[in-house]
């Protein structure tokens, strides 16, 4: 029989299963098919802090989104078309997600009374009418992979974990992907244990030849590959851009890379990537807290190394007074902020941009930092060797403000020749800077760089060099202490404008204004870039004029940016906090912007953002409607 | 490690220089600022007198601080300095020595920096065996904030803020280093010149973490704390030494000595006449279990002191840190050749799109 192939341009696929179920494996999987498929595509992962929660139950349930279309997108989507759905739990914990005639596919295996009851329903929700709005798709996929696999005589446990490949190739069938990735994988990920590595090739195999032969499904679908330009892509979360985009600043400036680190959610992946990496000289220190490890950090730079330290917002908190000691001591360091839900605990795993006040502020005194926050997955690269370029350049503690979005989500990265990669110049202090009255050669550690404002860095086993520092005031110059009243003033306001200075090799603004007639501006930051883009686009395809910001240094803001501001009647700052970058601009350009607020521990969904953006844009034009007509990310 | 032929195994891999050193090449510019009397000024004496023994270039030399008294300590030393902030020092100086082999990198810290705030620090520097030496100046109270008890303190101790006596257990700095797995572990006293110039030759030689306890009188809020060992009138009842390979005995006549008992373990001290001079225990500071330096240190009075065992309580060979962070590096890179920047971030699933 042949099935009929059906063209869309886009999906957006949801898998969501038990904790232990594998679904974020099977969507990472998904996602590298359609990478190499050439899709564009954006993923959100979406799973509990806990590790495996009690089976079946709405706590445990974890889901990996993946988005991908034969055109530019820009957000993991805003509802899943589909849902892969394997008990009761998943599919009651994602059904108000869905839009009327989403399709379901679901595991019917588990739908017992028990497990219905454990996942909080009172009735069998495949035997009633609450799913008639949908597409659903009954499939026995436990057992069937069970007997696809019972040849490798595992047990029935272990033979039942193989049902996400089975899963997996099902859609990887229904969706035209291209399966020799996964079969590699598959290969490589259990070669040394035969049976399980069958098991899975063979529930995977076993999952593309039901979808093609089964009845239940009628039709296949393809998304042609986006256009792109030419070059080399790969697929790419944050988190592992990010610890690349380190080791690049390492290999860029010479500095040794040296990682303090304390275990915490979302930001271990950074320190488990980079203790792989020992052969590019890299240095991880599993430290015993979150304050020893930015101390062995910036001890570290002390002796020349390129000083890092990566965390989440309840370590940054800790980590402070050493930031702060950085901040006194003139020296570089990184100090990478994962950003997380919170106070407090909060929501380890879930995202959220509200650590841009602690960033700004979290130290006692006046005590003024560098920021700088990637705006998508690929862009933690760059951003990091940025951080690092600054940190170097004018000695300092940067702040790199990713999030739990950025960390875990993924998109294709065009890669960078790594030779047109920015060269970081450490210039080390090899002699000494002063002449005293009496002809002697002396060496001051807070002389500065009459441009930068920077202090010289001397390292240890320099001859000559010898000198003290420390978070008591210095001297202007000498470096030697100091509590004279003239001198403080002077030196708080010398460290402030050091960091003020950064902004001369910050490039402007860029301001995305297509018809040049916009009277509304949208100014974000960090990981919202995607959803705003997309809210954007969606208000234009309305018809609405909109301009479009993204600024990536949040400390000091680029030289134009108050320009930028008074150029528009209305800005708008969608944040995932309360306002924060809005307070930011408000205390310095007096400038009365609109805040759009949403905390909810994921991005925005665009389409709401689209409603706040198109309300302000007729609300200085009521004779124009400028509602967005669709409720699907739009194209360009 | 095939260090240990060296004079200075811990000092392995630090330039040296033939150029002649005296003390005066150890003294910075800087105004020397304790209160008179203080401790800290024969410490720091003895340490500058004591650095150009090593023989080590001058600018490879680091000390790292944290805060209170003693750590304005290496604004005085003409070498390579830290002053850092409170309780952090051997965290600083963890990520200095584990990327600096070249260096020979010391801490200087107080009871309420190490043991206090820095205490989570202090034992796993202490556990990791980083190649550094700690030098923990021990006054038995808060100097720089003006009084209050410190956790060494005597329970009962009358400070402003505790008028009417401390009510906690002090920590006895010793058991706790030998209790973190400590390598090398000594006590001296500042007003010892040569016991102290020779714990330090020792934990210089040393390769990995050595703590060294300094009993340091605080003239200003804790004056006379280690009286009984400095009164020539006490000092030989009050002060155990111990000496590797040699039975422990004490007091003006060598008429106590010290004793274990077979059924605790326990250390005792007795007067050698009650006993057989053979049961006297024989220090041995380089046994690989630290059952015996513990016990030793137990013998240290928790209140007021009166008694105290002083010398090297544990020397023993443990690969450091540093230097096995520092072989994973350089295997790695032997293995497998230095990395390649464009290949890494290609990764094994890169496409090209024409």
């Amino acid at each position: 029989m042949t099935k009929q192939v059906r063209q869309l341009d886009r999906v957006i696929i949801r898998f969501a299963g038990d904790s232990g179920d594998g679904m974020q494996l099977t969507g990472d999987r998904f996602t590298q098919e359609t990478a190499s498929f050439g899709n564009d595509l954006s993923t959100l992962p979406n799973f509990p802090a806990e590790i495996r929660a009690p089976a079946g139950t709405l706590p445990g349930v974890s889901s990996f989104q993946v988005h991908f279309a034969d055109h530019d997108i820009l957000t993991p989507g805003d509802a899943p078309d589909v849902l892969v759905a394997m008990n009761p739990a998943a599919l009651r914990a994602n059904i108000g997600d869905l839009p009327k005639a989403a399709t379901i596919i679901v595991d019917t295996h588990d739908f017992t009374n028990r497990n219905l009851t454990r996942a909080g329903y009172l009735e069998n929700p495949l035997e009633d009418d609450s799913l008639d709005a949908f597409t659903v798709h009954e499939v026995d996929l436990t057992s069937m992979t069970v007997e696809a696999v019972k040849e490798f005589g595992l047990s029935r446990k272990d033979a039942a974990r193989a049902k996400n490949m089975f899963a997996l190739g099902m859609l990887s069938w229904l969706y035209g992907r291209p399966i020799d990735p996964t079969i590699k994988f598959l290969e490589r990920r259990f070669a040394k244990a035969p049976d399980i590595r069958d098991a899975n090739l063979t529930a995977f195999k076993a999952g593309w030849n039901f979808g093609e032969t089964t009845e239940t499904f009628a039709v296949s679908y393809e998304v042609k590959p986006a256009p792109m330009e030419p070059g080399t892509y790969r697929n790419i979360t944050g988190n592992l851009a990010l610890a690349y985009g380190l080791i690049a600043a390492s290999q860029r400036s010479g500095l040794p890379l040296f990682l303090g680190s304390y275990p915490i959610t979302p930001a271990s992946d950074i320190l488990h990537e980079l203790s792989k990496h020992k052969r590019f000289g890299v240095t991880t220190f599993q430290a015993e807290d979150e304050i020893a490890g930015v101390g062995a950090a910036l001890g570290a730079a002390f002796g020349g190394a390129l000083g890092v330290t990566t965390s989440s917002g309840p370590g940054i908190a800790l980590k402070a007074e050493t930031i702060g000691l950085g901040v006194m001591m003139e020296l570089p360091l990184i100090v990478c902020d994962i950003q997380r839900g919170g106070p407090s605990t909060g929501l380890p795993t879930k995202t959220e941009q509200a650590d841009l006040l602690q960033a700004m502020f979290g130290r006692n005194s006046e005590s003024p930092l560098p920021i700088v926050a990637p705006c998508s997955p690929s862009d933690c690269f760059d951003a990091a060797i940025e951080a690092a370029r600054i940190a170097v350049t004018y000695r300092t503690p940067v702040m790199l403000l990713s999030d739990g979005y950025l960390a875990n989500g993924s998109e294709p990265w065009h890669l960078p020749e790594v030779d047109a990669l920015p060269v970081i110049e450490p210039g080390f202090a090899t002699e000494t800077n002063h002449e005293t009255a009496d002809g002697k050669q002396e060496y001051w550690p807070y002389k500065r760089d009459d441009e930068t404002l920077a202090r010289p860095w001397a390292l240890p086993g320099t001859a000559g060099l010898e000198h003290r520092i420390g978070g008591i005031e210095k001297a202007d110059g000498t470096g030697n202490i100091s509590y004279d009243p003239n001198n403080h003033d002077l030196m708080v306001r010398t460290r402030q404008a050091k960091v003020d200075r950064v902004a001369d090799s910050l490039p402007p603004t860029e301001v995305d204004d297509p018809d040049g007639d916009a009277r509304v501006l949208v100014l974000g930051w960090g990981s919202t870039y995607g959803p705003i883009g997309a809210a954007v686009r969606q208000v234009r395809g309305a018809g609405g004029s909109v301009a479009q910001a993204h600024i990536r240094h949040l400390n000091p803001f680029p030289k134009d940016l108050g320009d930028v501001l008074g150029r528009y009647e209305r800005v708008l700052v969608p944040e995932m906090n309360l306002g924060q970058l809005s307070m930011l601009l408000r205390a310095k350009y007096l400038v009365d912007v609109v805040g759009y607020n949403a905390v909810r521990g994921l991005p925005f969904v665009s389409t709401e953002l689209a409603e706040a953006i198109a309300d302000l844009v007729s609300s200085l034009d009521p004779t124009l409607d400028t509602a967005p007509s669709t409720t699907e990310e739009v194209r360009r | 490690m095939t260090t240990t032929d060296l004079p200075f195994p811990g000092l392995s891999g630090v330039p040296t220089t033939d150029e002649p050193q005296n003390r005066k090449d150890f003294s910075s510019d800087q105004e020397v600022r304790w209160c008179p009397g203080c401790g800290d000024y024969a410490v720091l004496a003895a340490v500058q007198g004591f650095l150009p023994d090593l023989g080590l270039r001058r600018e490879n030399i680091v000390f790292v601080s944290g805060i209170g008294c003693s750590s304005r300590f290496p604004y005085y030393l003409d070498t390579f300095g830290m002053h850092s902030i409170h309780g952090r020092a051997p965290a600083i100086a963890t990520g200095l020595a584990t990327t600096r082999s070249d260096l020979s990198v010391w801490v200087v810290t107080g009871d309420g920096d190490a043991l206090s705030i820095g205490g989570n620090h202090l034992i796993h520097a202490l556990r990791r065996n980083v190649n550094m030496t700690i030098l923990l100046f021990n006054n038995r109270i808060y100097g720089l904030t003006k009084g209050q008890y410190s956790p060494t303190s005597e329970t009962g101790k009358v400070t402003k803020s505790t008028p009417v006596g401390s009510v906690d257990t002090p920590f006895n700095p010793v058991s706790l280093a030998l209790g973190a797995e400590a390598t090398f572990v000594a006590r001296t006293l500042d007003s010892d010149r040569k016991h102290l110039t020779e714990v330090l030759r020792a934990s210089a030689a040393h390769r990995g973490t050595s703590l060294v306890e300094i009993y340091q009188n605080c003239p200003i809020f804790n004056d006379g704390a280690f009286d009984s060992f400095k009164d020539k009138d006490t000092r030989d009842d009050a002060i155990i030494p111990l000496r590797h390979g040699e039975p422990i005995r004490f007091g003006a006549e060598g008429q106590y000595g010290v004793v274990r008992e077979h059924t605790s373990g326990a250390f005792f001290a007795v007067e050698v006449a009650d006993v057989d001079e053979s049961e006297l225990h024989v220090h041995d500071a380089h046994a690989i279990d630290a059952s015996a330096a513990f016990g030793l240190s137990r013998l240290t009075d928790a209140g007021h002191l009166h008694r105290a065992p002083i010398g090297i309580f544990r020397d023993v060979d443990r690969p450091t840190y540093d230097d096995q962070a520092r072989q994973q590096v350089a295997t790695a890179r032997e293995t497998s050749g230095a990395g390649d920047l464009a290949a890494l971030i290609a990764g094994g699933d890169a496409w090209t799109v024409n």
